[in-house]
């Protein structure tokens, strides 16, 4: 890897449902080009942290930088402009019911290129191939299985090849051929397009093989207690709770 | 047969009280109560360690498991030693299984009981800041309709179709049927007034004017409301709780251009030529009435209708058609947009569209007639 300049900094961020703070005093770094980890049990906020970051849910306390930018504290214009230059995968697929897989992918390209309809039909062939769903192209959300909706949320996601990709829980639902399939493509899609990732996984085998990057959030303690490469953090850490994360509860 | 549980306790030593269990605990059986246990502890308050024998076990499944987390509720509270080796191995690694997460206190939500007043005032307050919020709602519809003038707007044209398709086309049979009754119900209460003073023939001008002025706009909108509101507020409804909104915010695109929009655009559109269809409808229900029943002449009874309807009830209908279309499509699509992330949360949105569209449609009615009174038309 070539130089590390931060993309997206996260300083002392308190997240909460009114009165319900679920994290508080979140600071770490999201390196360009990295591929970042959100780890925490189920129900710790990792969702919810990635909505802060991608601007549907203002943090209660604290600051999220893009670059130089500060997001929250930016007009709605600059926070459109930052955002748009990112892709979302959401934990439900989200994919717009309504429409064709087709056209789910297609609607950020007819939104925001001037491809003819001819290379959009291309370029929506391709990226449904790259999740593994090649000639999906004419069906409805509904008529595709929970782990295809998944894989087809992805494609969407990358329709614009963005700068930075959120995936929210991607493999979850997926057989494991599938899911080592999505782990390859997001490490190619890095190496390839130096797009930063910020995944949510509980896939020890994801974390492990694809991360270069995570933070960790502990519900017990209410705030993040590790930040770094997992790999580094098994062989380090000496936090119980990681440990256990880590390790599948294995050895305590 | 039923299938029973035994339960039987001994004391081997004044502190230790032995629980023995035998025969089938298995839910749906009969099976001792764990206050049994209770009862015993309280009347021994010396007792300081329980322990268990089931070698009489025969079988058993969560029937066994619920005695037994009652058992070491209520043993946790007294601060007695609940000793667990006499249990079976499986039923032991189940309940540490059950403890290994501590219940989280918080989470469960306060059950508050509040004060009247209290209550109160949080109605209140909720009041005036869900009016703010419909000014938003309207403000940002503005907005977007500022933008499709401009040709900046974001929105699928094929659906737009799609939507004026459904708001026009398939809405005619309801409406047909509804005005066309309308007006035969507004002929024959008529008649029976107006045939005491013998001037039956003005039962056209009172179907006429009351239709094309006011009763075919109302009862169309509310139709729509019924028929339409609920629909965009259900459809918006479900995309808020699938994410899709989120989707399409993230996208950078907004969801008031792109989903309501189109919605608030066809009905304003189709609104207007729905209105009069549907005063063809009641002065047509009106006619049967007249012809048929009060032996006015079919040519009479026109000429009659198209002496009496101005242009100006026929604008003044048309311009409330257009009025209660917007507020149709507003009140759904807001109601929609607010919807809550759930299967009845989406139910109460389609409820609590359908009510503000009706309300809307009464209050603006009132405005738009106290309004024609003072301009005098
Ligand atoms: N809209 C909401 N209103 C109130 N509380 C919420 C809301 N959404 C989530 N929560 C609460 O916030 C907490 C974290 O939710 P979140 O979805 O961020 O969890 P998560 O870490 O993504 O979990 P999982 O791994 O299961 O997806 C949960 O305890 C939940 O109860
Ligand atoms: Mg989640």
């Amino acid at each position: 890897m070539t130089e590390t300049a931060a993309h997206i900094t996260v300083r002392d961020l308190t997240m909460a449902y009114g009165d319900f703070v679920l994290m508080r005093d979140l600071t770490f770094t999201i390196n360009r080009g990295d591929i970042f980890i959100i780890m925490g049990g189920s129900g710790c906020g990792k969702s919810t942290l990635m909505t802060i970051l991608m601007g549907l849910k203002a943090p209660a306390k604290g600051k999220v930088f893009y670059g130089e930018v500060d997001f929250w504290g930016a007009d709605p214009q600059t926070r459109n402009r930052i955002i748009r230059r990112s892709g979302v995968m959401y934990q439900s697929g989200a994919l717009w019911s309504s429409m064709t897989l087709a056209e789910n992918i297609a609607l950020p390209l007819e939104t925001y290129t001037n491809l003819s309809p001819a290379q959009i039909r291309e370029v929506v062939k391709l990226k449904l191939a790259l999740v593994g769903m090649a000639g999906f192209e004419e069906f409805y959300p509904a008529e595709i299985s929970g782990g295809m909706q998944k894989r087809a949320g992805i494609a969407r996601a990358m329709a614009l090849d963005p700068e930075i990709l959120f995936f929210d829980e991607p493999s979850a639902g997926l057989d494991p051929v599938s899911a080592r399939r999505l782990d390859d493509l997001i490490l190619e899609l890095r190496e390839s397009l130096g797009t930063t990732m910020v995944v949510v996984t509980h896939e020890l085998a994801s974390i492990f093989a694809i991360g270069n990057n995570s933070v960790f959030l502990d519900v017990s303690q209410r705030t993040m207690t590790a930040t770094g490469n997992p790999n580094q953090l098994l062989a380090e850490t000496r936090d119980p709770n990681l440990r256990l994360f880590l390790t599948r509860g294995e050895q305590s | 047969m039923t299938l029973r549980g035994e339960m039987f306790m001994e004391q081997p030593s004044a502190e230790t009280l032995k629980v023995i269990l035998a025969g089938h605990w298995k839910l749906g059986g009969e099976l001792p109560k764990a206050d049994k246990v209770q009862q015993r502890l309280e009347s021994r308050p010396g007792v300081r360690h329980l322990v268990f024998d089931t070698r009489g076990l025969a079988d058993w499944d969560t029937g066994l498991l619920t005695f037994l987390v009652n058992v070491g509720t209520f043993c946790s509270q007294q601060n007695i030693q609940l000793n667990r080796d006499g249990l079976p191995p499986g039923a032991k690694r189940l309940l540490e299984l059950a403890a290994a997460v501590p219940e989280k206190k918080d989470a469960r939500k306060a059950e508050e009981r509040v004060s009247f007043l209290i209550y109160l005032g949080n109605e209140t307050v909720n009041f005036f800041r869900s009016a703010g919020q419909l000014l938003e709602f309207i403000g940002e519809a503005v907005i977007a309709v500022r933008r499709l003038v401009q040709g900046q707007a974001q929105y699928r044209r094929a659906d737009l179709g799609l939507i004026i398709q459904a708001v026009s086309a398939q809405a005619l049979p309801i409406v047909s049927l509804i005005c066309f009754l309308v007006g035969l119900i507004l002929a024959f209460i008529g008649a029976i007034q107006l045939q005491l003073f013998g001037a039956q023939i003005y039962v056209a001008d009172l179907v006429g004017i009351a239709m094309v002025r006011l009763m075919a706009a109302i009862m169309t909108g509310i139709v729509m409301a019924g028929r339409t509101g609920g629909a965009f507020a259900a459809q918006l409804g479900t995309m808020q709780v699938n994410q899709e909104i989120d989707a399409l915010k993230t996208l950078g695109i907004s969801p008031i251009e792109f989903l309501v929009l189109p919605r608030m655009l066809a009905l304003a559109l189709m609104m207007p030529l729905l209105c009069l269809y549907a005063n063809v409808m009641g002065i047509l229900g009106g006619m049967v009435v007249g012809v048929g029943m009060l032996d006015i002449g079919f040519i009479q009874y026109y000429n009659q209708t198209a002496a009496a309807v101005g242009l100006w009830n026929l604008g003044i209908g048309l311009f409330s058609g257009t009025v209660f279309g917007v507020i149709v499509a507003l009140a759904g699509c807001m109601r929609g947009m607010q919807c809550g992330r759930s299967a009845s949360a989406v139910g109460d949105a389609a409820t609590s569209a359908v009510v503000t569209a009706i309300v809307g449609i009464i209050v603006s009615t009132a405005v738009i007639t106290i309004l024609c009174n003072f301009l005098g038309i």
